[in-house]
């Protein structure tokens, strides 16, 4: 690893935590830290939320529509509740509350009743005695279904009748900027296309509900934002919120596809009618229909630009699928929309971003949330201008490249860090690998394309290479009130910070532990589980919880750390700007007074806390022009990939991807690697094998077997070169680490195989018959 | 309801009482003996989450048939290092190496690596993604296993302790 240097950084905050470690024996703020549940995880004992077990407890399982529209004519539900085992079973008919939820805008039934809009929608619950007890319940429910023809093409449902009272659109967004005449000599044209990716998180949706006492709902769920599924619980159960009470449970993995409420609903109404404590955990089959998935879209890109490669204009129709149901279809749209560009200056530009109901599967937020649909298309086009140009594609980039005052497509100005030039030549300074052996007998045959179906000869492996850049904003944006709550509260000698952000296995844990020790200059930080007893953090998502919500974690601690002081400067006479906190004491660092008080000492019978909320900075709509102040912050990254391609065969490898990544601040070194590594793979998935295949809007392969996600074996080497330049307003200086590898690493692969094939290769993902050239 | 069977699992004779025929080791292990540190991910053989060894075999307890694993000796990742607070060469790797991020996938690829490291002391790095490749991780993209991996061979070589 090497780092990038910054002359034009004086931070405070960021000083402080560069002297990482030096506070406690531990893991501070900038050097690696273990994971609090590292151990308990890899010896099975770490509780996820799929296993869970209580007294009395009973299983949940769900019917789903096997159409994709169709009217209901009846529901029939008599066998099941026959079936010996069969505790309850509930339909729309038992929904007390709301019987529509949804994440930002309640338009998807709990239940379907008169009308399902897509394959896999639920039509009723059940719990029994047993996981195959309940199967046979869903089996002897019979419902009678009229079914009609499903509107399966996005562009098709912008002029068809209107699959929902809320119509067909969920977002038409407008951006104008500039001159929408202005027109360059060079002028290059593409459309595009990408696939359904799912977020394929390891452990599916699982919870336990238990009706409490009081009425109310206990559970105890996997998911990335305790509160928002809290408020939809109450609305459907007609509960008040502090009814409902959420704890989180081990959570495998999110992606973005727990962002949505999934059986939370469905396993509090079981509880509260069956008066027992449910158990729900989704099979694989169930999960991949449970959960909404990344949209797929059709790009349309046009750029012109002067002989020498600058951007002149820039327009731009993109068409995002979301289903059946909004979910966060709208705010996808807008970074779509926004970020559609790329990282590059673009004076001129006239963008129309669509987000369009369908009779497909629900889609929503994914890792990357609209800037990898954008990215694929507009990274094709970088590399078909500089071609058009005459001028070599990574030059081409960094002649466009934004830099901190430059604007946003959205008019607004880029006042934080924004190192592109700087990634995009770190990327390209990084080692390529070794080349192809000349030798037949030097090449393994499970290294080459096809790997361990050992079908390539050496002598027919082409390599390529290619080259990539991305970029996404940070948080919430469009004038949401974003925040985040958190405590911390010492007693004792021991600091336990609270805070409901979801740990998803980023990292955040090991973050507040981190900031603790930093802040407190203690060793130990308990770090307490989350639940809804206290204010929101906020989801895990959008790049945000170390801004936002170690941003409270921060400010909760150092108020604690300000009590201490002024309690023993006043104590001993000192002065506070002479205090520090260091090693579990509070020291006199200066002045005449000598201090050395153990903090165990001070707090054995008094306690210091505070609890508080942080936000970041405001916000603002677009206006009818797409234009303003929308976005917080925005993160790069540059990616290169190298590819050893079967052009006969259409088989892939994917031998090496380098990358540099705006990062503000490293502030636990190891788990950035494991962010960009993890991200990458998901980049390369995309690139080369995942796609949630439909077939009359039905998925077609909603397994592990079908589905696939990169192995060991499909993963390339790794090279990585942090670009630390630390953002103004964010805690640390740290910016969120975990889309940016996700998003350009697709089409770096994408590239790296064009150039080995010379095929166009438009859409994503990559299959063999593309390769090989049997698509016409 | 089946007739009792007993299920020899980490050294321990356990008795299956009440149980549908049907049910998978999976099953068994994680709902009905107290043993969900497998995990079960796909249901079909795919994701290696709920990796166990039969009579010192790898295998996914999700397709093993309860019933038939009778007589067999059982190994779970609860097994691997009964002394709580202590981990083996393997676990103590993945931890310091940053392998675990959810960890949903980590009791499975603990089991992998286990059985692998018994198998040969030197893997290659080919050897060590195809043993690995049963096992699917979301989180990681696998280069922090692979550092796991490397450390825990150089433990047992001695390079480092």
């Amino acid at each position: 690893m090497s780092t990038v240097d910054d002359k034009t950084v004086d931070d405070k905050t960021v000083d402080d935590a560069t002297a990482a470690g030096a506070r406690t024996g531990r893991g501070a703020l900038g050097v690696d830290a273990p994971r609090p549940d590292g151990g308990p995880k890899v010896r099975g004992e770490f509780a996820f939320s799929g296993d869970l077990w209580a007294d009395d407890m009973v299983w949940g399982a769900t019917l789903r529509s096997p159409h994709a529209s169709a009217r209901i004519r009846s529901i029939d539900v008599s066998a099941a509740l026959a079936l010996p085992g069969v505790t309850t079973v509930v339909t729309a008919d038992d929904v007390p509350g709301s019987k529509y939820y949804g994440l930002e805008h309640r338009d998807q039934p709990v239940f379907a009743w008169e009308q399902v809009r897509y394959a896999g929608e639920p039509v009723a619950a059940v719990a029994a005695d047993h996981p195959e007890t309940a199967r046979r319940a869903l089996a002897a429910i019979v419902v009678d279904y009229e079914v009609t023809p499903p509107v399966l093409d996005p562009e098709e449902a912008l002029t068809a009748p209107d699959l929902h009272p809320d119509g067909n659109t969920f977002r038409r967004l407008l951006i104008n900027k500039g001159d929408p005449t202005a027109r360059g000599p060079v002028v290059v044209e593409g459309t595009y296309e990408l696939g359904m990716q799912d977020q394929a998180f390891m452990g599916p949706e699982a919870g336990l509900a238990s009706p409490a006492e009081d009425g109310g709902i206990d559970l105890i769920v996997s998911t990335q934002w305790l509160h928002n599924d809290r408020d939809q619980i109450a609305e459907a159960l007609g509960l008040p919120p502090d009814k409902v009470r959420l704890t989180l449970g081990g959570v495998g993995g999110a992606f973005g596809g727990r962002e949505d409420v999934s059986l939370q609903i469905h396993a509090s109404l079981l509880a509260q009618r069956a008066g027992r404590p449910v158990k729900m955990v989704y099979s694989r089959e169930e999960s991949f229909l449970g959960h909404v998935h990344r949209h797929p879209g059709r790009l349309w890109m046009r750029h012109s630009a002067d002989a020498d490669g600058t951007i002149v204009s820039y327009e731009a129709r993109i068409v995002l699928d979301g289903g059946a149901y909004r979910s966060s279809s709208y705010h996808v749209v807008a970074n779509a929309a926004c970020f559609s560009a790329g990282p590059y200056n673009t004076p001129n530009a006239v963008v129309e971003g669509l987000g369009v109901r369908t009779n497909n599967p629900p889609c929503g937020a994914m890792r990357g949330f609209g800037a990898v649909q954008v990215c694929f298309a507009h990274e094709a086009q970088m590399d078909e201008l500089a071609d058009a140009c005459g001028i070599d594609r990574v030059e081409l980039r960094l002649r466009n490249a934004m830099a901190p005052g430059d604007t946003l497509l959205t008019g607004q100005v880029v006042d934080g860090a924004l190192p592109v030039a700087e990634v995009i030549r770190a990327t390209a300074a990084l080692p390529l690998p070794e080349p192809l052996a000349a030798d037949p007998s030097a090449s393994d045959p499970m290294g080459r394309p096809g790997g361990a179906g050992r079908t390539t000869d050496h002598g027919d492996v082409v390599r390529g290479t290619g080259f990539a850049v991305g970029f996404k904003n940070l948080m919430y944006a469009e004038g949401y009130d974003d925040d985040s709550h958190a405590s911390c509260h010492l007693e004792g000698g021991i600091v336990t910070v609270t805070c409901a952000a979801a740990e998803v296995g980023q990292g955040f844990v090991t973050l507040c532990q981190q900031i603790g020790r930093e802040v407190l200059g203690v060793d130990d930080v308990v770090v307490a589980p989350a639940d809804t007893a206290i204010g929101s953090a906020g989801s895990t998502s959008a790049s945000r919880q170390t801004w936002m919500s170690g941003g409270a974690v921060e400010k909760a601690c150092r108020s604690v750390r300000a009590q201490v002081l002024t309690g023993v400067a006043g104590a001993h006479g000192a002065e506070e700007a002479d205090l520090d906190l260091v090693g579990g004491r509070v020291v006199a660092r200066s002045g005449a007074v000598p201090v050395d008080v153990a903090l165990a000492d001070l707090t054995a019978d008094r306690a210091f806390s505070d609890s508080v909320r942080f936000q970041h900075r405001t916000t603002y709509p677009l206006d009818a022009d797409g234009q303003g102040d929308a976005h917080v912050s925005v993160a790069c990254a540059a990616h290169r990939a190298v590819v050893d391609v079967d052009p006969e065969l259409g088989l892939v490898r994917v031998v090496q991807i380098a990358t540099a990544q705006d990062v503000g601040k490293v502030l636990n070194p190891t788990a950035a690697i494991g962010q960009v590594e993890g991200g990458i793979a998901q980049g390369v998935g995309l690139a080369v094998m995942e796609e949630m295949l439909l077939v009359e809007g039905r998925p077609r392969n909603p397994s592990f077997t079908d589905y696939l996600i990169p192995t060991a074996l499909d993963v390339p080497d790794v090279l990585i070169d942090w670009i630390e330049v630390p953002e103004p307003e964010a805690p640390f200086g740290a910016k969120g680490i975990g889309e940016p590898p996700v998003i350009s690493s697709t089409p770096a692969v994408v590239a790296a195989i064009r150039a080995a094939t010379g095929r166009p290769l438009v859409r994503v993902p990559v299959r063999p018959a593309d390769i090989v050239g049997l698509d016409g | 309801m089946t007739a009792p069977y007993v299920l020899t699992v980490n050294g321990t004779e356990r008795t299956v009482e009440d149980a549908w025929l049907g049910e998978s080791l999976l099953y068994v292990l994680r709902e009905r003996l107290g043993l969900p540190g497998s995990k079960s991910g796909c249901e079909q053989g795919e994701c290696g989450s709920c990796s166990v060894e039969v009579d010192g075999e790898l295998v996914c307890s999700c397709l093993v048939l309860a019933a038939s694993a009778t007589g067999t000796a059982i190994t779970t990742v609860e097994g691997l290092q009964p002394e709580r607070s202590d981990f083996t060469d393997v676990q103590q790797a993945f931890v310091d190496e940053g392998a675990v991020q959810c960890g949903f996938c980590t009791p499975g690829l603990v089991m992998a690596v286990h059985d692998l490291l018994n198998r040969t002391s030197e893997p290659s790095d080919l050897e060590v993604r195809e043993a690995i490749s049963g096992n699917l991780c979301r989180c990681t993209g696998y280069g922090r296993v692979f550092a796991a991996v490397e450390a825990a061979v150089a433990v047992r070589r001695g390079v480092v302790s």
